[in-house]
């Protein structure tokens, strides 16, 4: 896979970027009856300015342990997490976080769930209402401010929480399979929002998915895990051409990069020859 | 041809109108029990209210005596050639009619007490309400802050919760002699009785409420800058709200059963005293009617918290507060003025 040289040099220009988000050596133990039990082994990644770093691997992982990592809300064994060059260990608003539940505030109607992390950070109320707005505008759910939570659509609630997200102004929005629980069409309306906010807007993003499709069309590197540890196997540049659009999850490029993936993620246990083969190892079994 | 809807459903509620049906008939059929019992002489009717004594030497007009110490009586009298009893079968004077109790609930608020300086019916009413507020009131002062802090803070749980659960499996009427011995013989060690009986429950609860709030609500407050004290009063209290609303419903109900228990500590009072009394007497009609009115004064209290948590946690239903909205807009004029 050769990247086109519009492709090499978008590379090479986000990789001038300053780093906003640096992991050094991160790793995780969780204490079991057979003694502690390694998830997450030596994980060491740079994300740039205005990039979007998807990290994907084999189920179980540990890719959501290590999102809640990034976001503090899971501690690190070992390990070192620099935000602008300075070390975090606590969670907090520069690093927004969108979950797969949806966590929005039940008894908050829409804006004043966009306004919850702006009042918190001593925004005035007035200030606060407009910034909501705006922010609610952005991810197009102006007319929908004084609905709650349970009056919305599974996508627009999540739209909401994004809002919610950016309006502290993060510097990294850390993106747990956001759109795991929606459905196939309402899944790819929320990518392309996604893509369309993101060109609107200065945000880095690291996004955790498990669906390929959505990582070659939204991503600009992909960070694949391997499993038990999870280590990182390898850090792939996209070649796929930007922007994108959903008409090309069907060129060369889109399902080489996505067979590539999945030959990384699931790679192939045994090279059976011919059904004897078979034969013998369940003899064997 | 439309379908005839069943009655025996599942899953799915009833239609309204045959809720609003059902409700009716829940409190019309022991009504109903009560009345064939109390006006269909065949159904049970042990005694006999005797109308005229004739010659009897033992009885007189009014007594109720068992049918078969009545058959004797009028056979002893006819040997003798006496005049013999007349009378008609009833119930127990521990049995009244509907009707007979249903005029001693309106006489009950009107007859002046026997002895004077007695409080009247509604007077132990208001007593009773009284006492309930007070203790309940104390216990969920220290109660509810208690519940939450141990619902969140593990910290408060294992300091405060392996006592509570030990001290709740006291009785709280044990502490009756002692509430005497401390406080004296008037309301006071009522309202502790009360607040010993609910306090212990209510810390327990409050805190198993708070502790099953939806913890990704905690988290998505975590990545927007939120530090315990904030996550506590602006995610933990209110999505817990709710709950914990429903919880005081049912220990509210709990504070009442403690009444009765609480109004024989010390100087009797209350609607305990009043019940006491006209049993005393043989009144039997208002012990029903003082009991009725217990069960007034808890329904009601209890539909009326009903109705007040369905429109403060309207958005459980996504819907804006009628109640909230209220007060918002006098607000907002209030600023503007």
């Amino acid at each position: 896979m050769n990247p086109s040289p519009e492709m090499a040099q978008h590379f090479a220009e986000l990789k001038k970027r300053p780093v906003i988000f640096e992991v050094n050596n991160l790793g995780k133990e969780f204490p079991s009856d057979t003694g502690p039990r390694r998830v997450l082994e030596d994980i060491s990644f740079k994300v740039y300015q205005r990039e979007f770093l998807s990290i994907i691997g084999p189920s179980g992982c540990g890719k959501s342990t290590l999102i809640r990592m990034l976001a503090c809300l899971e501690e690190c064994t070992e390990g070192l997490m620099l935000l602008n060059k300075y070390p975090v260990y606590e969670p907090g608003s520069d690093r927004g976080m969108v979950f797969q539940k949806y966590t929005l505030f039940p008894w908050l109607t829409v804006k004043q769930n966009v306004m919850f992390g702006l009042l918190q950070g001593g925004m005035a109320k007035f200030d606060a209402e407009r910034e909501a707005r705006q922010w609610l505008d952005i991810v197009g759910l102006e007319d929908y401010c004084d609905l709650f939570p349970a009056q919305l659509s599974g996508g627009m609630q999540q739209r909401v929480a994004i809002a919610r997200a950016l309006a502290n102004k993060p510097q990294v929005l850390l993106m747990d399979e956001p759109f795991g629980a929606l459905d196939a069409q309402t899944r790819a309306k929320m990518q392309a929002y996604l893509l369309k906010i993101k060109e609107k807007i200065d945000i880095t993003i690291i996004f955790i998915t498990h669906d390929l499709d959505e990582v070659v069309y939204l991503s600009d590197r992909v960070l694949v895990l391997k499993a038990n540890p999870g280590e990182v196997q390898e850090i792939i540049e996209v070649p796929v051409p930007k922007p994108r659009v959903p008409e090309q999850f069907l060129t060369p490029d889109f399902l080489a990069t996505k067979k590539h993936l999945e030959e990384l993620i699931h790679p192939p246990v045994l090279d059976v020859k011919d059904e004897f083969d078979v034969m013998k190892m369940v003899a064997i079994a | 041809m439309k379908k005839r809807e069943k009655w025996l459903v599942f899953g799915k509620p009833l239609s309204q109108r045959r809720e609003r049906a059902l409700t009716i008939w829940s409190f019309l059929l022991p009504l109903l029990l009560w009345g064939a019992i109390s006006y269909c002489p065949f159904i049970w009717h042990p005694e006999m209210e005797i109308s005229d004594a004739g010659d009897s030497f033992y009885f007189s007009k009014g007594d109720r005596i068992e049918k078969a110490v009545f058959k004797q009586e009028n056979a002893a009298l006819l040997e003798q050639g006496d005049s013999r009893m007349a009378g008609q079968a009833v119930n127990p004077v521990y049995l009244p009619a509907p009707h007979e109790v249903a005029v001693a609930f309106v006489k009950a608020f009107k007859t002046p007490p026997r002895r004077d300086g007695d409080p009247w019916f509604h007077q132990s009413i208001l007593h009773s309400v009284r006492i309930v507020f007070w203790g309940f009131l104390l216990s969920s002062l220290f109660g509810v802050p208690l519940g939450i802090l141990c619902g969140f803070f593990p910290f408060f749980s294992k300091l405060f919760e392996p006592f509570t659960e030990f001290f709740r499996y006291f009785p709280a009427p044990v502490f009756g002699a002692l509430a005497v011995a401390v406080l004296g013989i008037n309301d006071a060690p009522k309202v502790a009785i009360i607040f010993i009986g609910t306090f212990f429950q209510q810390v327990l609860v409050m805190a198993n409420t708070t502790r099953l709030i939806d913890f990704s609500l905690v988290e998505a407050a975590q990545t927007m800058g939120c530090r315990p004290a904030a996550i506590l009063f602006r995610v933990v209290i209110p999505a817990s709200l709710p709950k914990l609303y429903q919880d005081m419903r049912i220990l509210l109900g709990w504070a009442w059963t403690y009444l009765i228990v609480a109004e024989v500590v010390g100087t009797s009072s209350g609607i305990s005293w009043f019940i006491n009394q006209q049993a005393k007497y043989r009144i039997f009609d208002n012990v029903y009617a003082a009991i009725l009115v217990l069960g007034f004064i808890g329904l009601g209290t209890d539909m009326l918290l009903a109705a007040i948590g369905k429109t403060l946690f309207a958005w459980e239903r996504g819907e804006h507060s009628s109640l909230l909205r209220l007060f918002s807009r006098k607000a907002k004029a209030e600023v503007r003025a």
